[in-house]
């Protein structure tokens, strides 16, 4: 296969970026977006020229760190994947592709396709967890929690905090990568004495690091490479109003 | 130099007791004073660095990703262990320590791992104290499943992401160190260098990978957790950017290695597809508990999997091993995974492959139940396959996945280096020659959480810190080391890239020193590395500039170790004639292919000492005793 890519070229935080052209010839459908990348990668070292500078570690799809807005989609075209999962085979062939960075006021751009996400750090600085020291934590099976609540935490408790939902977000909001977060550390016992101080200390956090409020588009649940569903938004509101009011 | 392990006195159940008591402790109030550098932030060094900061003492953290929940540890999948006999199976401390001594071929120290076994309890308590959704029963209690190498069920897991789940827990602990201003993270920085003053530990050289600028950071002591060094070979299953620098670095200043030879291939992971492909991936050993491997009995067979009857299949683990079956620990099953391919029963285009099919229990289960359980793996082998696993058999072969060797520790987790110490992944103590399932996340955990912060303490109490300063000469001179690497190789200005060479140096180490190795094939390695190197110095072509965020230039920094790391793994696997573990010579088997150990000559662990640029490697022997598992011959049949 092959492609025309426009990919967004920066040097560093303070320079002004571009979009530059370059050819991916000979592609296979397997390839990962990323494999596709190191091949133009390759290129551009041999002759000497600086490579297309993108975060990416596990290539697995678990470590959060890729995240490049591809045709307009945060992790590209395909649902439920980041885009070190996303394959070649999604793309027509002789196609133009679009490659992006993250794109919100919160994330500044590094270099090229790399954006600084510290902003998501505060956030849980500011409250996502539990305060237990190490030694201090009671025996495993004294705390039974139904399979259901378990469950649901597990699905929230999935985000890889890679930014995806911030960068679809037209108003670049963190909600969905926070009330993941929130929303396990509700569903759970042991995160009940500090409910009402977390979701409070990290909405206003949120509010600090310049991201918007939540409009209900959907379009984080739409590009979350984990599916996080937006019904976990729901929860840290009502525990946010629970913290407030009661 | 006499290597001294300091395993404490006493019957097994007491040393760590003992030993806890006969530590000096550092007052609460002094903890303050004493600053340590942790890193790496996976399993281990968050853990540590957490329980730390909880102390009271003065933490430095960092990591080469901008957040420390990016690290390696994340994509852990299957689970972890702990004796809680839950199941009421018969499972005890006394079990989980049998069956690692065991399951690491009788080359690990049994101190060690008794203490591992004893602390894995307390491990699981932590973790769903903080909120780790493991696992669980209608009755709102927590679940268990089988691993390989064990008869009983005692690995507690998140879905197939509980080493996400448990590196979430410990990177929470750390956040909210971080708030309290107990530690100060450093994101975006690699190490390069350790700094040894008067025979101390006492700093490193980091490098921002943003805007390249070399920073000295003092301590009073360092702990390193910054993994393995699989990716010497290349394709495996670790990060890209997981590597062997700072361990390497720190074995040039004094610390001895141990056991480099011993590796891990983990006989689950999706085949490669063609030479394009950046990495390999791994899929859980749980999958082992439901899927049943086999290959078709007519070599060379290429009909689809579904069209071949039963009884024209060979579930040759089921076969060979009728008591743990599909079970067996990860070295059996990879090594019997590769001579089926070599025998050409292989299946797929490549021909190495062979099948894991679930099929059996699907149809004893129904297809929900498998959703459930192993959904997100079944989803991945899909995306990267563009196969059902549902309805044709997922295809699977061994990539190296993990390193039971590292730096050689004490059983104060303290390397030859005063002040030096080493936890996780990084460090060659607990596994032997073979590490077993659900293990690692285990002892990443109970090197952070429940170790390293007695063991360091003794060692602050008892030594003396001269005041040191970032304008001391060890730190100048390191520097501009590293600043004069760059230079060089920035100016080579050859034709290949640095992964193109890499690629090479992989290759020779899968053939050579893989899972079968043999003593030609490893003086023929031996003969290959340094040509490789000087090629790299001759050839490599790396765009750029020091001063600013440039992969390239990390990969080649990088390389640089690698290469040198192989020379050593090759060296180490060369000497040790015999088979244990996943260090399997051809020369040493039994007659039906199983490992031959020589408990006899080789019952220690090996340490090398470097002995600077071109000299050889001087080996230290740690001899291994066994009072308590008396090596046998490890049957899985």
């Amino acid at each position: 296969m092959n492609f025309i890519l426009k990919i967004w070229r920066q040097k560093d935080r303070n320079s002004k970026g571009k979009f530059e052209e370059y050819k991916a010839i000979d592609i296979s459908p397997d390839m990962s977006f990323l494999e596709m990348l190191d091949a133009i990668n390759r290129d551009l070292a041999k002759q000497d020229a600086e490579v297309i500078a993108f975060d990416h570690d596990c290539r697995e799809g678990i470590c959060g760190s890729c995240g490049l807005f591809i045709n307009g989609r945060a992790h590209g075209p395909q649902h439920g994947v980041t885009t070190c999962e996303l394959r070649m085979r999604h793309f027509k062939d002789g196609g133009t592709i679009v490659v992006e960075p993250w794109r919100a006021k919160a994330f500044p751009v590094i270099k090229d396709l790399v954006v600084d996400r510290r902003a998501f750090e505060r956030i849980i600085q500011a409250g996502g967890y539990i305060s237990v020291d190490t030694g201090a934590a009671p025996e495993a099976s004294s705390i039974p929690i139904s399979k259901a609540n378990a469950e649901e935490a597990m699905d929230a408790a999935a985000c890889i905090g890679c930014g995806a939902c911030v960068a679809v977000c037209k108003n670049s909001s963190a909600m969905l990568f926070m009330s993941a977060k929130i929303s396990q550390l509700a569903l759970l016992p042991q995160g009940h004495p500090e409910r009402k101080i977390r979701v409070h200390r990290m909405v206003e956090q949120m509010d600090k690091d310049g991201f918007g409020h939540c409009s209900n588009t959907y379009a984080c649940e739409m590009d979350c490479p984990k599916k996080i569903s937006v019904t976990h938004i729901a929860r840290m509101n009502r525990e946010f109003i629970r913290a407030k009011i009661f | 130099m006499v290597l001294n392990s300091k395993i404490p006195e006493g019957p097994i159940q007491q040393k760590w007791d003992n030993h806890r008591f006969n530590m000096k402790l550092v007052n609460a109030a002094n903890k303050r004073k004493y600053t340590i550098i942790v890193v790496g932030t996976g399993l281990a060094g968050a853990s540590a660095a957490a329980s730390l900061a909880e102390l009271g003492y003065n933490v430095i953290s960092l990591c080469y990703h901008e957040s420390p929940r990016r690290a390696h540890s994340i994509a852990a999948q299957g689970g972890i262990n702990a004796p809680k006999n839950y199941k009421n199976d018969g499972d005890s401390i006394w079990r989980l320590f049998y069956d690692t001594v065991k399951g690491g071929d009788y080359r690990a120290r049994e101190a060690n791992v008794y203490r591992l076994a004893q602390v894995s309890g307390n491990i699981i308590d932590q973790c769903v104290a903080q909120g780790v959704p493991f696992g669980r029963e209608y009755g709102g209690l927590l679940d268990n499943r089988s691993f390989g190498g064990a008869q009983v069920s005692r690995t507690f897991y998140a879905r197939g992401q509980t080493g996400q789940q448990l590196l979430l827990g410990a990177y929470s602990a750390l956040s909210r160190q971080i708030n309290t201003g107990r530690v100060t993270f450093y994101g975006r920085r690699e190490m390069l260098d350790l700094i040894v003053i008067d025979g101390q530990a006492r700093g490193i050289i980091a490098r921002n990978l943003e805007t390249g600028t070399l920073e000295p950071y003092v301590a009073d002591a360092v702990i390193l957790a910054t993994g393995g060094y699989g990716n010497v070979f290349y394709l495996a299953t670790l990060a890209k950017y997981s590597n062997g620098t700072a361990i390497w670095k720190a074995h040039k200043k004094g610390a001895f290695f141990g056991n480099p030879c011993f590796t891990q291939i983990h006989p689950t992971c999706i085949p490669l597809s063609s030479d394009y492909q950046s990495k390999l991936t791994l899929m859980s050993e749980s999958l082992r508990n439901d899927g049943r491997i086999w290959v078709p009995k007519k070599a060379g067979d290429k009909r689809n999997p579904k069209d071949i009857p039963e009884n024209e299949r060979d579930y040759y683990l089921e076969r060979l091993y009728p008591s743990f079956g599909n079970l067996v620990p990860r070295d059996v099953a990879s090594r019997r995974a590769k001579e089926m391919c070599d025998k050409g029963f292989g299946v797929g285009t490549t021909g190495l492959a062979v099948y894991l099919d679930f099929a059996d229990t699907i149809k004893r289960n129904g297809k929900a139940w498998v959703e459930e359980k192993y959904g997100n793996l079944f989803d991945m082998y899909h995306e990267i396959t563009d196969e059902n696993a549902y309805e044709t058999p997922m295809r699977i072969y061994p990539a190296v996945h993990y390193t039971m060797g590292g730096l050689w520790v004490d059983y104060n987790l303290m390397t030859t280096i005063p002040g030096l110490y080493v936890i996780g992944e990084a460090n060659f103590s607990d596994h032997g020659a073979n590490r077993l399932g659900a293990s690692a996340l285990m002892q990443g955990l109970a090197d952070g959480y429940f170790i390293i912060p007695y063991t360091i303490g003794d060692y602050l109490a008892s030594s003396k810190f001269p005041l040191i300063k970032t304008d001391n000469p060890a730190f100048i001179e390191s520097e501009k080391n590293s600043q004069d690497t760059f230079k060089q190789l920035l100016a080579i200005k050859g034709k290949q890239t640095v992964d193109e060479i890499h690629k090479r140096l992989g290759k020779i180490m899968y053939d050579y020193c893989g899972m079968a190795r043999n003593e030609a094939g490893l003086k023929k390695a031996l003969q290959h590395i340094p040509q490789i190197r000087e090629e790299f110095y001759k050839d490599v072509i790396v765009p750029g500039t020091a001063d600013n965020f440039n992969p390239e230039l990390e990969k080649a920094y990088r390389f640089v170790d690698y290469v040198e790391i192989a020379e050593l793994m090759v060296t180490d696997a060369l000497h040790r004639e015999e088979s244990c573990g996943g260090h399997l010579r051809e020369e040493y088997q039994t007659e039906d292919g199983e490992a031959k150990r020589d408990d006899e000559k080789f019952s220690y662990a090996a340490a090398w000492e470097y002995k600077g640029n071109g000299q050889k490697w001087e080996m230290h022997k740690e001899q291994l005793t066994f009072e308590y598992v008396k090596p046998s011959t490890r049957s899985y049949k």
